[in-house]
């Protein structure tokens, strides 16, 4: 079903998360400016300043102090929203974990920026890389199109009374954030109907004082609290899958699941990335398999909850794939290699070269993919880094 | 349905005088009801209360409210005494919890 009300607007990834915010209906914003991101909240309170948006906006001195206003603000009762960048992401560190313990289902954008030093503000995605053991589903957005609707399908699927924890949806600074692309603006009624008014089980009431987050001893619950935590992270899996498909029948866009693959089906080599790359990749796979090579994508969405399922799906007939992380774990390669080694393990006899390139912004280019393929063919082992220049 | 980390009870269920070693004891012979010690408090373990028959330095401050420390809640950190402008608040090894 398409609606013949919906607008197409050429906008950038920051103005399409903004649109996305709106449309979901947000009611309380608090944010701290971090370059790429700012333009994300100029454009909310714009729209607050003028009436467009019946929403708080709070400004604040810090981003810790942004995520402990937005998380509180849920936990009255408000679908919250922030947005943050690089080192303002890791300064709402300690929130992060207060927020998914609390199960507070807030949904936050993530404008992905190198962290320093030394200060670079191009995209990078080592800040929201830090945060994959803080409980919060993590989702890389490849367009800005997508940036929009995972704001929408993230409020639903982070409400859902069987997941309820906080999501996070990333864009690659400037390459999304700050480039305009057409983007399809879902009709509001439409919304309304697939995102209905966020009603949480508990509500802080000064009438009716309780604990939040108070206090457990060794002997329990804590334990039991963090394990459900993991359990929900799982049970996500499904509610993802269900939540996009709902989505791509009620406003017409394919949205696949946790991963998208891209010519995979009878591919004898993997390219594995996320983010923007998985652009390059696509068209680097239409232009090796015009050569005759048989390569695929599995790009991954979701990285919390990790979809091990798919990629060994994916990978269940491929003859060797390559992993390529844009963030650095230092003496461990990089995030996206090392979880999608993990979800073969002893399951899968398939070798996985690592990558890491396009970190601080560095291009990455068509010859650099060609590259990293003859790399995979020849089964290389271990952790390269590509595009790697001399240092004087 | 997920577990939540709510508590039925509010958390000024968990007194946390135990932990104290030494008590803060407040003269209001000299306290000028500046509140500063209840600003500092990382506890919220002082309150402000309607003065009564505690003793103030002059007729007018004995009419102010006047900052009461609320020993179910004070861990013993001594902030309040190292803020204190009057210096007014003694740190004291008696009343403190005895092993």
């Amino acid at each position: 079903m398409k609606s013949v009300t919906e607008q197409r607007l050429l906008v950038t990834g920051n103005e399409a998360a903004a649109i996305g915010v709106k449309l979901s209906n947000v009611r309380f914003i608090s944010a701290y400016p971090i370059t790429p991101q700012t333009t994300i909240v100029e454009k909310l309170a714009e729209m607050v300043s003028k009436g467009e948006l019946k929403s708080r906006y709070v400004e604040v001195e810090s981003e810790h102090s942004a995520m402990a206003a937005v998380y509180t603000a849920a936990l009255a009762g408000s679908r919250s929203y922030t947005a943050t960048s690089s080192h303002g992401l890791l300064y709402m560190h300690e929130m992060l974990h207060w927020t998914a313990g609390m199960r507070v289902p807030l949904v936050t954008s993530v404008v992905n920026r190198a962290i320093g030093p030394p200060w670079n503000v191009w995209a990078d995605q080592s800040d929201s890389m830090n945060q994959k053991d803080t409980g919060w589903l993590q989702v890389y957005c490849e367009s800005n199109q997508e940036t929009l609707d995972t704001i929408i399908a993230g409020y639903k699927i982070a409400e859902n009374r069987d997941v309820m924890l906080p999501l996070m949806s990333m864009e690659d600074a400037f390459v999304l954030s700050h480039t305009s692309e057409p983007v399809t603006v879902p009709n509001q009624s439409m919304v309304d109907e697939f995102l209905p008014e966020y009603k949480p089980e508990f509500v802080v009431d000064v009438n009716n004082p309780r604990g939040y987050g108070s206090y457990a001893t060794p002997e329990g619950p804590f334990m039991e609290l963090k394990y459900d935590m993991v359990s929900s992270m799982e049970r996500a899996k499904s509610v993802i899958r269900d939540t996009l498909r709902e989505y791509s029948d009620t406003f017409g866009r394919e949205y696949s699941g946790l991963t998208e693959n891209y010519m995979m089906d009878d591919a004898d080599y993997a390219f594995i990335t996320s983010g923007t790359l998985a652009s390059t990749a696509k068209y680097v796979v239409n232009k090796l398999r015009k050569e005759g090579k048989k390569v695929g994508l599995i790009r991954i969405k979701f990285f919390r909850p990790f979809p091990q399922e798919e990629i060994r799906e994916a990978l269940k007939h491929v003859n060797a794939a390559g992993v390529i992380d844009r963030s650095v774990s230092f003496s461990a390669g990089g995030s996206l290699y090392s979880d999608v080694i993990a979800s073969i393990y002893r399951k899968l006899d398939v070798p996985v070269s690592g990558f890491v390139a396009g970190i601080g912004g560095r291009d990455v280019r068509i010859s650099d993919f060609e590259h990293m393929f003859s790399l995979v063919q020849d089964g290389t082992e271990g952790m390269q880094w590509i595009g790697l220049k001399e240092v004087d | 349905m997920v577990l939540m980390p709510i508590a039925e009870t509010p958390s000024r269920n968990h007194k946390t005088d135990s932990w104290r070693v030494q008590t803060p004891v407040v003269d209001y012979s000299k306290c000028i009801r500046c509140m500063i010690c209840w600003k500092f408090c990382p506890d919220d373990a002082i309150e402000i209360s309607k003065t009564g028959e505690l003793a103030s330095p002059n007729f007018r401050i004995s009419k102010m409210e006047v900052p009461v420390i609320n020993l179910d809640f004070c861990k013993g950190c001594g902030i309040c005494a190292y803020e204190c402008p009057e210096k007014c608040i003694d740190m004291t090894l008696t009343g403190g919890v005895t092993l």
